[in-house]
């Protein structure tokens, strides 16, 4: 099953280390320190909020019905045969209208520095176990790499555990 | 080399046995605590006060500034200089432990103490400026410990022993303003600035910085070594052995680990008792043996020749033998991690210091006035646990390795007949193509020793003889590198000179505090050349380098003039005025500078080219 990033909302401190690990995953140094010295300006892809008392992250769901890609005038938002929805390698170059910025339910395409291109969660950041560099940064466990029934199961297994427990007193 | 853990084949055998008996290392925490946080690593997190904690975004996609308006190099310049402070602190205070034990042994306080080396204490009093005609030794080393105790809050204008520097070096310091008004009083001065809305000049962090390291090189740390030698001996070369393999099957182990030799003296001393001996025998054990780790180990190994089992990151690797009796420990470098680990072991996990108290740990006070009383305690808790040693799960790995050790500069200076000169000579006529000191810790960062003993190999092949303090010098030693044979691995010049005087090409100076030996020696050359220390074919590096002290180390010794090579990155990236500073303006300011090379060769040939560098401006 194709594999998400979802997120544990209660788990996120605002530590901010997925943006970071998501700039430095699309810079051409491909680490930090590289980054920094080649005065590289890599943009993060996803997004850190404090929402009221909640610290959230929040990165292109990959819609199935992707209203991205409906919109886009230019012809480059497509999906993969993996299911990523990205404006890179389509059959047009991106031409920076921003229709899919306009449409995105999430709000989680931006523009590029130069305000030349959209840019958005890609998952060219995947190591060599297929696993997005953000989620690999969480320290935390707040971003998980999961299918989705996989993830549900788990929250389902954790949400009746707790809600026996209190029924029974010792579950 | 990333694929191995260490290449310590001792290491190698007790991570394996670890393996199969589940236990951590900091090895398994290391790698659990990847990722580790960029911003951290950049030095672009602020916690000084509670408007943040705040971080700068270092592509400039996100914030740029604190909620005070502290830019990246603020918040960089300010982290590093606590660092600094932090690193000073623990020396100097090091230091003052030292000179009191010292002070009450003149009051009659401390029985069990007494002066061993009476010249030093001469040779010192004759510095701080008091008569030593006619007086009895107490009567001088009373005043001379008050003067020393005044050194840290002084109000003379800046500290005694920076007159050791070289004329030019001190006229540098003073146009700077880095000669150290007291000890403790930059560390204060440190802590004051970075507070919020202090000082929020970068540079001015910095510099403030390099003259707290100074209080530290020139201060704290020389006041720690001068004042060990004055209680407990200056070194001469003593042999002795090294790595886990001096661990005894037979006899009731006792690791001594941390930094400060006030408490393992008397141990060395508690572990000759024939009454503790006797109880060893009694229980079936051969004996008591007694072995170093870190600096403590570097200490009692100095003047003693204690077995060294080990550096850094070998502390728990000790435990997991199974055949330790008890670990006792002082202060700094010491693993939280040991108190858990001992518990799955007889192993008796014993802290001593009030500074310093761990989880898991029984807590026997030590103080000056009853030390050997205090010392013969813990040897007996371990001799009395030598029966709870389950045999079953003892494993220690056979590997051993000799060593010489004990180059203080008296030591030294013997070696060559008295003078410098032969020294100087062979430096002149290029046997000796310069100097590097090597120095620091372990970090699981990289392969255990392999940036050490690298960067050895590589320097002592091209004729660079080396010095070593710390956990540095301990890595040589279980490599054979701190043996006279070793000079077979050195140049034509550099093994022509050990041949002639009987000595290793890589010379072990003590402990991390000792480094103010090296100064001191580098001192003394610039002052019979005439020049400055900038001036001399020298180097520093710091290969493995971990806690806060090696960043104080770092910038004394940049701040002497010595060009310092760092083999981890410090958390500066984050900075581009605070990294160049650093890198690149320190070099025109101070004389001395920084580079990060991770790679132990390419870092070898860095000191190599800045040694030609220098040599040719000497015209020699």
């Amino acid at each position: 099953m194709q594999k998400e990033v979802l997120i544990n909302f209660d788990r996120c401190l605002g530590c901010r280390s997925c943006q970071l690990a998501c700039a430095v995953a699309h810079s051409t140094a491909g680490n930090l320190f590289g980054a920094i010295l080649n005065g590289e300006k890599p943009r993060t892809r996803i997004f850190v909020h404090q929402v009221g008392g909640q610290k959230a992250p929040l990165n292109c769901r990959h819609c199935e019905d992707a209203p991205c890609i409906d919109a886009c005038i230019a012809g480059a938002m497509h999906r993969q045969e993996d299911g990523t929805v990205t404006n890179v390698g389509g059959e047009q170059q991106c031409t920076a209208c921003w229709m899919c910025v306009m449409v995105c339910p999430y709000g989680v395409i931006r523009s590029d520095a130069a305000g030349t291109m959209a840019l958005k969660c890609d998952r060219e950041c995947r190591d060599e176990a297929g696993v997005p560099a953000c989620v690999r940064a969480c320290p935390t466990g707040a971003l998980v790499y999961a299918g989705v029934d996989e993830y549900s199961g788990r929250r389902r297994v954790d949400v009746l555990a707790r809600a026996l427990q209190q029924v029974s007193g010792n579950f | 080399m990333k694929d191995t853990l260490s290449v310590d084949p001792a290491s190698l055998k007790m991570l394996e046995i670890a393996r199969e008996r589940g236990i951590e290392t900091a090895w398994d925490r290391y790698l659990a605590q990847q990722p580790q946080c960029g911003f951290g690593e950049l030095g672009l997190c602020c916690r000084n006060c509670n408007m943040g904690p705040c971080r700068i975004d270092p592509f400039g996609d996100g914030p740029q500034k604190g909620v005070c308006g502290a830019t990246g190099d603020i918040i960089v310049a300010r982290n590093l200089l606590r660092m600094i402070a932090a690193g000073a602190a623990a020396h100097s205070d090091h230091g003052r432990d030292v000179v009191e034990t010292v002070m009450r042994v003149a009051t009659g306080e401390a029985k069990d103490y007494a002066i061993k080396d009476e010249n030093k204490l001469k040779a010192l009093a004759a510095e701080f400026n008091i008569n030593t005609e006619g007086r009895t030794v107490k009567e001088i080393a009373k005043e001379l410990a008050e003067a020393v105790l005044e050194e840290f809050g002084t109000r003379k204008g800046y500290i005694q022993t920076v007159e050791r520097v070289p004329a030019k070096r001190k006229e540098i310091w003073e146009r700077l303003g880095l000669l150290p008004r007291g000890i403790d009083r930059e560390v204060v001065e440190a802590m004051h600035r970075t507070h919020m809305g202090v000082d929020n000049d970068p540079a001015n962090l910095i510099l403030h910085g390099l003259r707290c390291s100074i209080s530290d090189g020139w201060g704290g740390s020389l006041l720690a070594t001068e004042f060990s030698d004055v209680l407990f001996g200056t070194p001469q070369p003593v042999k002795g052995k090294s790595n886990l393999g001096v661990i005894c099957k037979n006899a009731v182990n006792i690791l001594v680990h941390g930094h400060e030799p006030i408490l393992s003296e008397m141990l060395v001393a508690a572990a000759k008792d024939p009454e503790l001996v006797a109880a060893a025998r009694a229980r079936g054990a051969d004996g008591i043996n007694l072995v170093g780790m870190c600096c403590t180990g570097n200490e009692i190994l100095m003047r003693h020749g204690i077995p060294a089992a080990g550096n850094f990151l070998q502390q728990e690797l000790a435990i997991i033998t199974g055949a330790l009796e008890a670990v006792v420990v002082d202060v700094q470098c010491i693993m939280p991690a040991l108190g858990q680990l001992a518990a799955c072991y007889h192993t008796k996990f014993i802290s001593t210091s009030p500074k310093a108290k761990f989880p898991g740990a029984v807590h026997v006070p030590f103080d000056e006035h009853h030390a050997l009383d205090t010392a013969r305690e813990i040897i007996r808790l371990a001799v009395e646990n030598y029966p709870n040693r389950n045999k079953d799960r003892v494993f220690i790995p056979e590997d051993i390795t000799e060593y010489v050790a004990g180059f203080s500069v008296e030591a030294i200076l013997k070696i060559l007949g008295g003078t410098l000169n032969p020294l100087i000579d062979a430096i002149k006529n290029r046997s000796i193509r310069g100097i590097a000191a090597l120095v620091g810790c372990n970090n699981p960062k990289i392969t255990q020793d392999y940036n050490h003993l690298n960067m050895v190999k590589e320097l002592i092949a091209k004729d660079v003889l080396v010095v070593e303090t710390g956990c540095a010098a301990i890595a040589s030693a279980k490599a054979g590198l701190l043996l006279p044979e070793a000079a077979e691995l050195a140049g034509p010049g550099l093994a022509g000179v050990c041949r002639a005087l009987g000595i290793p090409p890589v010379l072990h100076m003590g402990s991390c505090v000792d480094i103010s030996r090296i100064l001191v020696v580098a001192a003394a050359i610039a002052g019979e050349l005439g020049v400055d220390i900038a001036d001399l074919p020298v180097a520093g590096a710091a290969p493995e380098w971990v806690s806060e002290k090696a960043v104080s180390i770092g910038a004394y010794v940049v701040a002497s003039g010595i060009f310092t090579v760092l083999g981890t990155v410090p958390a500066v990236l984050g900075s581009k005025v605070v990294t160049e500073l650093l890198t690149r303006q320190a070099k025109d300011l101070v004389g001395g500078y920084f580079a990060v090379e991770t790679d132990p060769f390419r870092a070898a040939e860095l000191i190599i080219n800045h040694i030609d560098e220098k040599r040719a401006a000497l015209g020699i």
